[in-house]
Order: structure tokens, then C-alpha cells, then sequence
């Protein structure tokens, strides 16, 4: 099934030597401003100021085990896929507290709540298959009977410039899952790039303030047709896929199947895979108690179902090997999400086919567990 | 945000067993006391100051939801830090948690508790709950196994339930010395000494999950409905509240989706091995 990449919204389009204003128009409208930048070796998310602290001209390598990046002189600044992290630790940080809790002399205890201030937050440059990933955390955090305050905080704060993908890597699988390239849900504003310039569109009201603060002009048909062009091929560039029909009950009726001792013996269990997925939400709570013990910490920090500790029982872990560990997470991932939250728990990043030490790529594993040929 | 723990004291600890014991625990908040209801089978998390948090199934009966009722068998950090506690201390509590028995769905039915281990807390509260409101439900049978003989705790209690009218006691130990009055074997062996209505009985069951599959497997031959079975799990549990993903078996969080289950639910995930 062909990708649908036709862009149905008013476009208006801003010059690349404009680029500088959105940032502008951001900070004036009080967001503290976040995008893509090259540190340490890698595309992440952090604070910008200016727009010369994006990418621009940078491209990426993404492959099983391996990341790459390396410059070319496009004028460019979105021309790479996945950066290294999600949007995730921006609203679920990787190490946040829970409470305080204090004794007095008479052994009275009194329990205090985190501190819950959340700053005004725009992310530049997200990917589709981030704001699918986005859309699961929320599904998780906040659909619940206990909805997550600190994470509702922080993800009320947000304001999300998408970017429609035009240069996936090849880890990427985005248009198998159904989730990209084009963005179609969850930003306020987004970015087709072109050589020229930036074509935008609005999808809130927030986004629409911005945008009439930019010095744009209608976009072009042909600009339209040729940035829908560009994402047409960014679908059709896509090799991978994960395996069709009803793929949770196809993985269900395989949970003994001898493939995942196979893949167990090639898993290090580092849980990189984990900690890089944009949907995995699992967190372990901390106890952290000063010497003074007046007052003492509760935290969560992430957790990964590769840990033996993730499921301890009775000081033994349920799942004791790492196959089993690799089960977890895959059938958890595209089983266990459609019945917990409706949908597969799979955006198409290809984030951990890169991250993967071993370069294990989650949909030739998929497929051979499944029972057909990757 | 994972709610506040709420400050309670220790009312009462009584001493049940060597590293067994149970306390009896009310909130500092009269607010707080006031709104607090359970369902037997649900549980609370207990923190203890400076150490951290466990899961602990209330026993206590739901009619005096303002003396909370854990028995807790001191085997990890916070539960051997626990076992130390005496009646004024203080520690907090979250909860309650989890779904509880279908002790509603009980009513007018014959019930079998099938219990395994030492002082399996998630039914003992559940056959409290039962046996004060006998005249609600049908033939009553209460079935307990243990390893060894000397594991049998709260025997006079046994003792006194097997008197009742329409009560049915049985107890197995897979080793016992010559002066045991009960079965030398696993509690299945008893099965056939069960009274029940097989249309209508209805099933409680906790302890090792290797002897709740068998139980299960074993009522479910004997004609009583995959559904009527209802079994309590354990995992490993941080937040109660499906959030933190500790307890997850299969589609299921076993905090907020049981830690009750019945039988059609969660056999296709309990067959797997290390699920
Ligand atoms: S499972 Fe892999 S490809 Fe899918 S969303 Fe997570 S990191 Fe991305
Ligand atoms: S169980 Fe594993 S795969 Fe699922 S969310 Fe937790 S860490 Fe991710
Ligand atoms: S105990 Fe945290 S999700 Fe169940």
C-alpha cells in the first residue's frame, strides 16, 4: 500500500535566510527552545538559540549497530532521520523524585510532593514517528485511572514544530508502522524543508500564532509538489517492515518457539533498546536516604524489562534468561500494546536496530519468529 | 504523579510465625481514614521511612476499614525492616490497590479456597470474609496445603471453621510426622473429598503459581466454569498503578488488572514459562 504523502493543509512559506525568526517567535511567546544539535558525536535535542546551532548540512548513517554522521554543504537543517533520543526524557525524564518524606524527633512522618514547576517548551525538528511515540507515553501516563501529574505538567508546556521526514536512514520503518513520514497528528506547527526555504503549516492555535508572526508567503504549487515528492520517496526509500496480518496473534501462538533462545544468545541484555524506544515507560522506584536521615527521596528512574531485576519476585527473577527478557520486549512491544493501549507500541524509529551493540534489528526477529522470511 | 503516601500508625503486631507476623494499622488523617474502603483481595504499598516499598495484601475485614490488617512474612529489606516495627511507630501506606475477589459473585454459591504456602494472606482475609457472613453462601470449603506439617499456622482457627455447619476443611502436607490428622500429599489428592455443585461453585485459589495451574487445571476437569475460577497473583510491583510496567504478564498490569484473574483470562499466559 502506497504511503499517502499529500499535504492537505494551507501552506505558507518562509525563506531560509527567515529561519531565524520561528526561534525568535518562540522565545518571544515565552518557550524556552529546544532542537536538534551535533554533540558528541550525535543528533539530540537541546536548548538552541540560534539557528545556526542546527544541524544544517549535517546527514546522518544509521545501520544496525552503527550511527554516523557527516556534512555536506546543503543548506539543509533537517536532513537526517531519528535523532539519537525521543522526545521522551522531555516529558518523562530518565531520573525524577516522587516525594519527600521526613521524620521528627517523636517518629511522626510527613510526606511532601516534588517540586512541580514545568517550564513553557519548544521542540523543533520532530519526527512523526516521535510524535507517535509521543501519543503512546500519553496513552500511558495519562489515560490510566491514575493519570501522572508531573508528567501532565510537562507535556501541557509543550509546543511541537514537526518536520515531514524526507531522509529516513536505513533503520527507519516509519511508513510500515503507519505512523510517517509525513506527520499527521500531535504538533502545532510543521515544516516541509525545501533547498529554498521552509513550507509551514498550523495545526493549533498556538501554531497559528506563531505562525502569523512569521514573515511568510504562500507557498507554491510547485514547492507543495515537490516536497511532497521528496516524502513520497522518503516512504518508498523504506526496507523494512514489520510483519503483516495479525501480527499479535501470530507472536502469540509463538511464544515457545526455539527463535528466541536463538536471539537470547545474541542479546548482550544491555537494554539500550529500551532506553532509546520512544515508547517504553517502565521505571523503577529508588530509595535515596542522605546520612543525615532527617529527610530521605523517593525516585523513579527508567528501568528495562532486560534487567533481572525488573522481575524480581521473591529474590528470583520471573524471567531469568535473556531470551525471555527479548520476548518480553518484543511480544510487549507488538502484542501487548494493541491490548493495552489500542495500538502497537512500535512508531518505526529504528532506534534500537541502531543503538542494538549487536545490531539486532526488531523486525527480521519479528518476522522470523512470526514465521516468515525478513 | 504517584500520589503522597499517607502516614499510618501501628495499632496492633502480633507475631504469627518465626518471621511472620501481622499488624494492624490505621491512618493519622481522620480525613483520610474516614474516605479509606477495601475490598478483600486488594492490597496497599507499605513504606517504610528511608527504605523503601512492598505490596501487601490486606486481610483484615472490609466492614472496619479504619484497622487495616497485613500479614507480612519478613524476606526482603523492607520486610525484615518491617518485622522490627512495634505498635506507635509510623510508616506510610498507598492504596488500596488492585481489584480484589469476586466475594459479591460468591453469594448463594458452594466456595472452594484452595490455598498453597505459609499463611497465604490474599484468601486467609477472603475466608474471614466468608465465614462472618456464612449464611450468604453455599457449602463452604476450604482447602490448605503447606510443605511441612509445622508450616500450618492459625490450626485452631481451622479447627473452629471445620465445626461450621455446610464447612468443609481439608488440609494436605507434602511432609508430616505420624500424629498428623490431616492428608500427606498435595492438596489436589483432596479434590474428590470436595462438596460442591460444579453449575454453580465458584473457585478462590492462591499460593506457588505451579499448584494454582494444577488446582485450576484439575476443578476445571471437574466441571466448574474456566470463568468461576478466580486465582491471585503476585509480581514484582513499584507503583500499584500501572504505571511503572514491573508487573506486566503478557497484555496484563497485575496490579491494576487483578492481582485477581480468572482462569479463562489467564491461563494462555500463565502456561508460558517465564512469562
Ligand atoms: S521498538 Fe524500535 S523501532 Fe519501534 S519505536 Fe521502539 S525503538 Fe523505535
Ligand atoms: S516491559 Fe520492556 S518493552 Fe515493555 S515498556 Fe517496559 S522496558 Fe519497554
Ligand atoms: S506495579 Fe507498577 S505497573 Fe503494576
Amino acid at each position: 500500500m502506497a504511503t499517502d504523502c499529500t499535504l492537505v493543509a494551507e501552506l505558507r512559506f518562509l525563506a531560509a535566510a527567515d529561519r531565524q525568526r520561528l526561534i525568535e517567535a518562540l522565545r518571544e511567546a515565552g518557550y524556552a527552545v529546544h532542537g536538534p544539535r551535533v554533540q558528541e558525536g550525535v543528533i539530540r535535542y537541546a536548548p538552541v538559540e540560534r539557528i545556526e546551532d542546527l544541524p544544517r548540512g549535517w546527514r546522518d548513517i544509521q545501520e544496525p549497530g552503527r550511527y554516523r554522521l557527516r556534512q555536506t554543504d546543503e543548506n539543509r537543517l533537517f536532513a537526517w532521520a531519528a535523532p539519537a533520543a525521543s522526545l521522551k526524557p522531555l516529558v518523562f525524564p530518565p531520573r525524577e523524585i516522587l516525594f519527600h518524606a521526613r521524620r521528627d524527633a517523636d517518629g511522626r512522618l510527613r510526606f511532601e510532593a516534588a517540586d512541580g514547576a514545568a517550564p513553557k517548551l519548544a521542540v523543533l525538528g520532530v519526527r512523526a514517528c516521535d510524535l507517535a511515540g509521543l501519543y503512546l507515553q500519553d496513552r500511558h501516563f495519562l489515560q490510566g485511572a491514575h493519570p501522572d501529574e508531573a508528567y501532565r505538567r510537562r507535556r501541557r508546556k509543550l509546543f511541537l514544530v514537526a518536520v515531514h521526514c524526507a531522509h529516513p536512514a536505513d533503520t527507519c520503518f516509519c511508513a510500515a508502522t503507519g505512523d510517517g513520514p509525513v506527520a499527521r497528528y500531535g504538533f502545532d506547527l510543521a515544516i516541509s524543508e525545501l533547498e529554498e526555504g521552509w513550507l509551514l503549516e498550523a495545526r493549533s492555535h498556538a501554531g497559528q500564532e506563531i505562525l502569523d508572526a512569521l514573515p511568510t508567503r504562500a507557498a507554491g504549487e510547485t514547492q507543495r509538489k515537490a516536497a511532497e515528492a521528496a516524502f513520497r520517496q522518503a516512504a518508498a526509500a523504506q526496507r523494512r517492515r514489520l510483519p503483516g496480518g495479525d501480527l499479535p496473534a501470530r507472536l502469540g501462538g509463538r511464544l515457545d518457539a526455539e527463535l528466541w533462545q536463538a536471539v537470547g544468545r545474541r542479546c548482550l541484555a544491555c537494554g539500550n533498546c529500551t532506553a532509546v524506544c520512544p515508547s517504553c515507560f517502565c521505571h523503577a522506584h529508588v530509595e535515596e536516604t542522605p546520612l543525615t536521615g532527617a529527610r530521605t527521596t523517593r525516585l523513579r528512574q527508567w528501568d528495562s524489562c532486560f534487567t533481572a531485576g525488573h522481575s524480581l519476585l521473591h529474590g528470583r527473577p520471573v524471567r531469568e534468561d535473556t531470551a525471555s527478557r527479548y520476548r518480553q520486549w518484543l511480544t510487549h512491544k507488538l502484542s501487548g500494546w494493541h491490548e493495552q493501549y489500542g495500538r502497537s507500541g512500535c512508531s518505526g524509529c529504528g532506534r534500537c536496530i541502531t543503538w542494538c551493540p549487536e545490531g539486532i534489528d526488531i523486525t527480521a526477529e519479528a518476522a522470523a519468529i512470526a514465521g516468515e522470511e525478513a | 504523579m504517584t500520589a503522597l503516601p499517607m502516614e499510618a500508625e501501628i495499632l496492633t503486631r502480633r507475631e504469627e510465625s518465626p518471621g511472620l507476623f501481622t499488624l494492624h494499622l490505621r491512618l493519622t488523617d481522620s480525613a483520610a481514614q474516614q474516605a479509606y474502603r477495601f475490598r478483600p483481595g486488594q492490597f496497599n504499598m507499605l513504606y517504610l521511612y528511608g527504605v523503601g516499598e512492598v505490596p501487601i495484601s490486606i486481610v483484615s475485614d472490609p466492614r472496619e476499614a479504619r484497622h487495616i490488617g497485613h500479614t507480612i512474612r519478613a524476606v526482603g529489606r523492607v520486610t525484615r525492616g518491617l518485622e522490627r516495627l512495634r505498635p506507635g511507630d509510623r510508616l506510610g501506606l498507598r492504596g488500596p490497590f488492585g481489584n480484589g475477589w469476586p466475594l459479591g459473585d460468591c453469594e448463594q454459591r458452594d466456595v472452594i479456597v484452595v490455598t498453597g504456602g505459609l499463611g497465604c494472606a490474599p484468601v486467609t482475609g477472603a475466608v474471614q470474609y466468608l465465614m462472618r457472613r456464612r449464611e450468604r453462601f453455599g457449602h463452604v470449603n476450604i482447602v490448605q496445603g503447606v510443605k511441612h506439617a509445622d508450616d500450618l499456622l492459625w490450626r485452631e482457627q481451622y479447627e473452629c471453621w471445620d465445626r461450621m455447619p455446610d464447612t468443609t476443611v481439608l488440609i494436605a502436607a507434602d511432609e508430616a510426622g505420624p500424629l498428623w490428622p490431616w492428608h500427606v500429599g498435595r492438596v489436589t489428592d483432596l479434590f474428590d473429598r470436595l462438596r460442591f455443585d460444579p453449575a454453580q461453585a465458584i473457585v478462590l485459589c492462591c499460593g506457588p503459581e505451579g499448584m494454582m495451574l494444577a488446582v485450576a487445571e484439575q476443578l476445571q476437569e471437574r466441571g466448574i466454569a474456566a470463568e468461576r475460577i478466580w486465582l491471585s497473583l503476585e509480581r514484582n510491583m513499584q507503583c500499584g498503578i500501572g504505571l511503572c510496567g514491573h508487573c506486566q504478564l503478557g497484555p496484563k498490569f497485575v496490579c491494576r488488572d487483578g492481582p485477581v484473574f480468572s482462569w479463562r483470562e489467564i491461563a494462555p499466559l500463565l502456561r508460558v514459562r517465564g512469562r
